[in-house]
């Protein structure tokens, strides 16, 4: 059997913007009259990687990583310098009608929706520019509000909504022509912690019942750990890995946390490794990778543990010991 | 394009509702073109009865008349995009537009039309009361009025697509207002709104046929005056056709120009 293709396929993806340079002060302003100088700067350098049809993939980086720049590129929002991004087959800056109708790029800190009318009054918007039938129409909104709770919500103005809400309403409006590719730009930034977790559950069910392809990028761990198996990681624009969540843990991270309960409820274990916590009894360790089985085996035989619990570090750490190395 | 209807019909009322939110602010935008107007009118008339009654061949009543004609020509073709686009620019408000498989231009003349359609409640009134305090003299032919459809119509898609193609502009620099300064002035003499283009010098009149203010109102404003021959009217449906034409072509060349300049630039 052929191999399926991939649904987002970067190869050697690369942008590079001009931005004018110019000193502080009066002197240096009127010289950058006469004379404007640039800069170049490399957002994106050469990146090469694919997206499976139906795969969710976790796209990440620090600030300025040149992660919202990629997702513009393959959303067909930015030309690329140098490469190709091909999205289902299209090359996405052409933009074409039938590529538009079957991609959505929901970016946290972006309103769609129209300001000062019902909610449902954009998504009715979202129907005649999409083109969408009637009926197939009614039933993804009906869909959609059981999915995220909309129903105390299509009616009202979008201004009085709360930033969690209209998050709600923003990612619904965005699907509402069932695209098959989503590029998401920090969909839960700003939004508590109960509603990250409606988003995230959201998400899930959306992927598995459209088998639609999801390109994420979050600087929250926990969307990244619930959402996706698979990490792309970029740092300076640079790719640095591309691969299993658990695998970018295995390989970044070479130590174990070993969180200890005594009886007595105290007790000096700095001998054991090094201690990163200590509250209540319960102290962390963290021990090198290759010992975690010696070091248990001697707090098992040495200390009166009532509990002894072996972790990875937190994904945080694994993503700061990465930045760190490159 | 039953799908171009559905989606215009739909913007058609969404906007409605949007614009109904703000009915104060357009209430006060409305004020400022009928002061624009009263100043003008109240200066020529002025001028008039100074000089015996009658500039040229205006009468303060053909003064009133050109006036408030003018006043709801100029609402029926006016645009706002040459300072909208530097806004949607700057801020990146222009980027979900092009994420969606519909030309922008479609949802702005969609909203345009929804604006002049709300306004009109307003505007039709303060015309009656014009006409009943200055007491205009106005007598076209009917062929005139008749005439006057197609060519307010004609005057409304030039006006549009020369300042969205002029609004472009944006695309490659977002200090726009100087140059939207520029073109304002010249439009408020050039398409005789500060006074009759018969009133001013041949060779301005000349030039003023050669741009394309004078054919966005001046030229609508006179037929409805009754002041223009059927072949007058013909060489202006012309000209309005000639620019309408001009800046269709501009702006098919200018917009996937600017935006490759605006996708390479980012927003």
């Amino acid at each position: 059997m052929a191999a399926q293709a991939p649904a987002i396929d970067v190869r050697e993806l690369s942008k590079t913007y001009e931005v004018p340079v110019r000193e502080g002060g009066l002197a240096a302003a009127i010289k950058s009259l006469v004379q404007r100088q640039t800069r170049q700067v490399e957002a994106v350098k050469q990146i090469s990687f694919a997206v499976a049809p139906g795969e969710i993939v976790g796209f990440l980086g620090p600030n300025g990583a040149g992660k919202t720049t990629s997702l513009k590129m393959l959303s067909g929002l930015l030309h690329p310098s140098g490469g190709q991004g091909r999205v289902l087959g299209f090359e996405p800056f052409k933009r074409q009608r039938d590529f538009l109708r079957q991609i959505t790029l929901v970016m946290g800190n972006r309103n769609q929706l129209l300001w000062d009318i019902p909610v449902i009054d954009s998504f009715e918007r979202n129907r005649a520019i999409y083109r969408l039938e009637r009926g197939a129409y009614r039933q993804t909104v009906e869909e959609l509000t059981a999915l995220l709770d909309l129903d105390a919500l299509l009616d009202k103005p979008v201004r009085n909504l709360s930033l969690g809400e209209r998050m709600k309403c923003e990612i619904a409006a965005a699907l509402l022509h069932k695209p098959q590719v989503l590029f998401l730009d920090e969909p839960t930034i700003g939004l508590d912690v109960t509603m990250q977790r409606r988003i995230r559950a959201f998400l899930t069910e959306y992927n598995q019942r459209y088998g639609a392809t999801v390109l994420l990028t979050s600087h929250y761990m926990a969307d990244v750990e619930a959402l996706c198996k698979r990490v792309v990681v970029i740092h300076h624009g640079l790719l640095l890995f591309d691969g299993q969540l658990t695998e970018l843990v295995q390989r970044f991270s070479p130590h174990k946390t070993i969180i200890v309960e005594l009886e007595n409820g105290h007790g000096d274990l700095g001998n054991y490794g090094e201690i990163v916590a200590s509250s209540e009894g319960r102290v962390s360790l963290r021990v090198p990778k290759a010992e975690t089985a010696q070091v248990t085996g001697r707090l098992l035989s040495e200390q009166p543990v009532l509990d002894l619990t072996v972790e990875d570090p937190p994904i945080e750490d694994v993503i700061e010991e990465v930045f760190d190395r490159a | 394009m039953r799908g171009l209807a559905d989606i215009y019909s739909t913007l058609f009322r969404t906007d409605l509702a949007v614009q109904f939110q703000y009915r104060a602010a357009m209430v006060i935008w409305l004020i400022g073109r009928i002061v624009d107007t009263l100043v003008f009118l109240s200066v020529w008339t002025a001028v008039a009865r100074s000089q015996g009654g009658q500039v040229g061949d205006f009468t303060s009543g053909d003064f009133a008349a050109y006036y408030i004609i003018m006043m709801m020509m100029g609402h029926l073709t006016f645009t706002w995009f040459m300072f909208e686009f530097e806004y949607r620019v700057r801020s990146g408000a222009f980027s979900p537009l092009l994420l969606q498989p519909l030309h922008p231009i479609h949802r702005d003349i969609a909203t345009n039309i929804s604006y002049k359609f709300l306004t009109l409640a307003v505007m039709l009134p303060t015309v009656g009361l014009m006409i009943w305090i200055f007491d205009p003299v106005f007598d076209p032919p009917a062929w005139a009025i008749w005439a006057a459809i197609p060519v307010i119509l004609l005057a409304f898609l030039m006006r549009f697509f020369v300042e969205w193609a002029l609004a472009l502009v944006a695309l490659w620099t977002t200090r726009t207002a100087a140059a939207n300064q520029l073109y304002f002035a010249a439009s408020l003499f050039f398409s005789g709104q500060m006074a009759p283009l018969s009133l001013l010098p041949e060779w301005l009149q000349t030039l003023a046929a050669l741009l394309p203010f004078r054919w966005m109102l001046a030229f609508p404003t006179e037929l409805l005056l009754g002041r223009l021959t059927p072949s007058e009217v013909l060489w202006g449906a012309a000209a309005q056709v000639m620019w309408l034409g001009l800046s269709w072509g501009i702006l098919g060349a200018v917009w996937s120009r600017g935006i490759r300049r605006y996708s390479a630039v980012g927003s």
